[in-house]
């Protein structure tokens, strides 16, 4: 049940090495930069994007505040087109789904295309632990599976990855000699992927969105691979998230408009595939069977706190992730999450317990860049504030901390206190500061700031003290 | 005690100084003081004035938060503006009183305002017959709570106004520097790499001054600048406007 935790001592460690790693921290800031820049000029394509947000922020809000008319609507119109619809209460029981197909379907060849849903339930490696023959179909993804890694960002998944060691896992995959340059190493992919293509018997895909009225997937993408899955083999199988719905098709214009400029800094990708159950008579292609997993994994808890709510709105753009200078400097594997950068501190502990994941709301600087970058205007700062106080609430940080904050608190009422406060510190301080005006070493619980920085000394009158010399 | 010379009547302004530039900068708050003046402000320094609760709203107190907020409201409420030099405090006020308040901030979201930004939308002056003393390169860096107060993300109008101010550019300017508060403290690492970051763009940008509107950010900035032995110096935009109205920040 919930997120799946990845094996890893601890926050503050896994982030001093993504911190470390010069390399990672410039390749990612600046892959990230580009694609914010890319999305800030694609924005200005649009003729109002401000107005744009607030439409689909208010498309995904209605949904979410009425999902559970859109699930049954959607259930009733994919069923009208022929396929089959299930709802998985967690990561267990919509495996046991597609296990389930799969043996049904006497299926042993299976073409995967990119899906957040299927990362988070861990899907590939299960089916690969059952001897299933599985192939991750996009290019970033079927690196990940072929090194055994994880992805570390929601669109870009092998940001964290060089030419160079790309180039070392295909050698030993394919056993080829060593060779780094892209283009080879894409017809390398694009050959073994082509014949996985042509032979597979089960295709799987996730959704970017979700058609009430239609009971469609939509999926985007730029390889053609989803394209492949959900044409090509005889079954298909979608793994969607419940909160994925928009009630018309209409309302699916609105999100397209904004999802690959947000994302990729495209004012569209390359393939947008629209589609719900089997072929029909007359069609050309189209699997025979259509199958669509609908998946819970902790998404209604959410639901049902309206604070917290509108964090289901996210369309895993990534454009969070992009604008921030935290997961720009320790890359997305140290959240230990599959869910990584600013709204993976939202969804991470929603989905897998504050308990698991208490650093990550912790970890900010609140500067904003999320919200202002988030397609359907998810206060992403305010959430994680109010996480912040739920760690309080649930007494899950220490007592120490609680207490300092309260008798801060209390003492700020008073403005003989702020000043004796004030006056002792700037006498502490500047002492520290040895008339050089900086510090270079401070004790206890102020010790982190010394660590990396320096401070400066505080002036020896406060401007209080300065504003009384006026009277 | 010397008056400045006033150049018009202007409005009735409460300064709102913060907890950091009290304590590190006063310098600062001097020269807010004087610029207003100079722009016909009648300034006033509410004394009762101590913390505006953002500290404890950040780290999950929002019931300590909320009782600095009616406290703050009840200072400043008698004043049509108030003036801060930082942005995040303003930001504070402006975007988290409202609804930690429950809307009963007596309007105090409207009426108050970033230093700069009073400058340029409420008292709309024009500093183009002011000069530094000698060039100097300038980079600006855009705090973050700017951009929650709709500020936008170029470098201020009275700052490309002033002679002999070269503006350099600077990478990734809208770039959080990693103060972010307590969070530099407790996530020294992470908080770390952020400000490595900044100043590596800050040392590119070939600029001897940066502008920094924000206490905290300055601090850490000139912190690390300092750490990296880097000779940049990190000044508020009111400093350097000072100095091109050639006002003494050494005394009233």
């Amino acid at each position: 049940m919930g997120l799946i935790h990845l094996p890893q001592a601890d926050f503050q460690e896994a982030a001093a090495v993504g911190a470390g790693d010069k390399r990672l921290r410039a390749a990612v800031t600046n892959n990230t930069f580009r694609k914010q820049q890319g999305r800030e000029l694609r924005w200005k394509e649009l003729p109002d994007v401000q107005a744009a947000r607030n439409l689909a922020a208010e498309i995904k809000q209605h949904t979410l505040d009425h999902l559970d008319f859109y699930l049954d609507q959607l259930k009733a119109a994919v069923e009208r087109n022929g396929g089959k619809v299930y709802l998985a209460s967690d990561g267990d029981a919509a495996r046991k789904i597609i296990f389930d197909i799969i043996a049904k379907t006497n299926s042993r060849r299976i073409i995967k295309s990119k899906s957040m849903a299927s990362e988070e339930i861990e899907l590939t490696p299960h089916l690969e632990k059952a001897g299933l023959d599985v192939v991750e179909t996009d290019l970033g993804e079927f690196i990940v599976q072929v090194s055994h890694d994880r992805p570390s960002h929601l669109v870009a998944p092998i940001i964290h990855k060089d030419r160079k060691s790309i180039a070392t896992v295909f050698s030993q995959y394919f056993g080829t000699p060593y060779n780094d340059d892209p283009p080879t190493l894409t017809r390398q992919a694009r050959a073994f992927l082509r014949d996985r293509f042509r032979k597979a018997d089960l295709g799987m895909t996730g959704g970017n969105f979700l058609v009430a009225e239609t009971g469609q997937v939509c999926v985007v993408e730029n390889e053609g691979n989803a394209r492949q899955s959900l044409t090509t083999p005889r079954v298909l199988i979608s793994l969607v998230g419940i909160e994925k719905l928009v009630p018309r098709l209409a309302d699916l214009a609105v999100m397209i408009k904004l999802l690959a400029r947000s994302s990729t800094g495209q004012s569209m990708t390359v393939y947008t595939s629209i589609f719900g159950g089997p072929r029909r008579a007359g069609e050309k292609d189209g699997p025979e069977e259509f199958h669509l997993v609908l998946l819970d994994n902790g998404r209604t808890e959410i639901l049902a706190n309206e604070e917290y709510r509108e964090v289901l709105r996210c369309i895993r753009c990534g454009a969070c992730l992009n604008v921030c200078p935290i997961f720009r400097n320790i890359g997305g594997h140290a959240y230990g999450s599959v869910y990584p950068g600013p709204i993976g501190a939202l969804l991470s502990p929603l989905l897998g317990g504050l308990e698991n994941y208490k650093d990550l709301p912790q970890a900010s600087s609140l500067c904003g860049a999320c919200y202002h970058a988030c397609p359907v205007k998810i206060d992403i700062p305010r959430h994680l504030v109010n996480l912040r106080r739920d760690i309080v609430n649930r007494r899950l940080d220490g007592w120490k901390e609680r207490l300092l904050y309260r008798l801060w608190a209390r003492a700020m009422k008073s403005p003989f206190l702020y000043r004796m406060i004030g006056a002792i510190q700037r006498w502490d301080l500047r002492r520290r500061a040895e008339g050089t005006g900086w510090i270079s070493r401070l004790p206890s619980f102020a010790a982190g700031w010394t660590r990396v920085r320096d401070m400066p000394a505080p002036a020896e009158r406060s401007f209080h003290q300065i504003w009384k010399d006026r009277r | 005690m010397t008056q400045s010379i006033r150049s018009r009547p202007g409005p009735r302004v409460a300064l709102f100084v913060t907890c950091l530039t009290d304590q590190f900068f006063p310098r600062v708050a001097v020269a807010v003081t004087k610029i207003l003046e100079h722009f016909g402000c009648e300034v006033d320094f509410p004394q009762r004035q101590t913390c505006c609760g953002q500290p404890m709203y950040n780290n999950g107190f929002p019931a300590e938060a909320r009782e600095l907020a009616k406290r703050w409201v009840e200072i400043f409420r008698e004043y049509p503006y108030v003036v801060s030099p930082s942005g995040s405090c303003c930001a504070m006020v402006r975007e988290h009183y409202p609804h930690l308040l429950n809307g009963e901030d007596a309007g105090m979201a409207a009426k108050t305002f970033e230093f700069v930004e009073f400058l340029q939308k409420v008292l709309k002056v024009d500093v183009s017959k002011y000069a530094l003393p000698a060039g100097r390169k300038v980079a600006y860096h855009y705090t973050c709570h700017l951009r929650g107060l709709g500020i936008g993300g170029q470098p201020p109008r009275i700052l490309s106004q002033m002679a002999n101010v070269q503006l350099m550019e600077l990478e990734r300017a809208d770039q959080c520097c990693g103060f972010g508060g307590t969070f530099a403290v407790k996530y020294p690492v992470v908080s770390g790499a952020i400000v490595e970051d900044k100043t590596d763009c800050i040392a590119r940008s070939g600029a001897d001054t940066l502008i920094c509107n924000d206490a905290g950010c300055a601090m850490n900035i000139a912190g690390m600048c300092r750490r990296r032995g880097m000779e940049t110096r990190v000044v508020h935009l009111a400093e350097l406007l000072a100095e091109a109205m050639g006002l003494d920040l050494d005394g009233w």
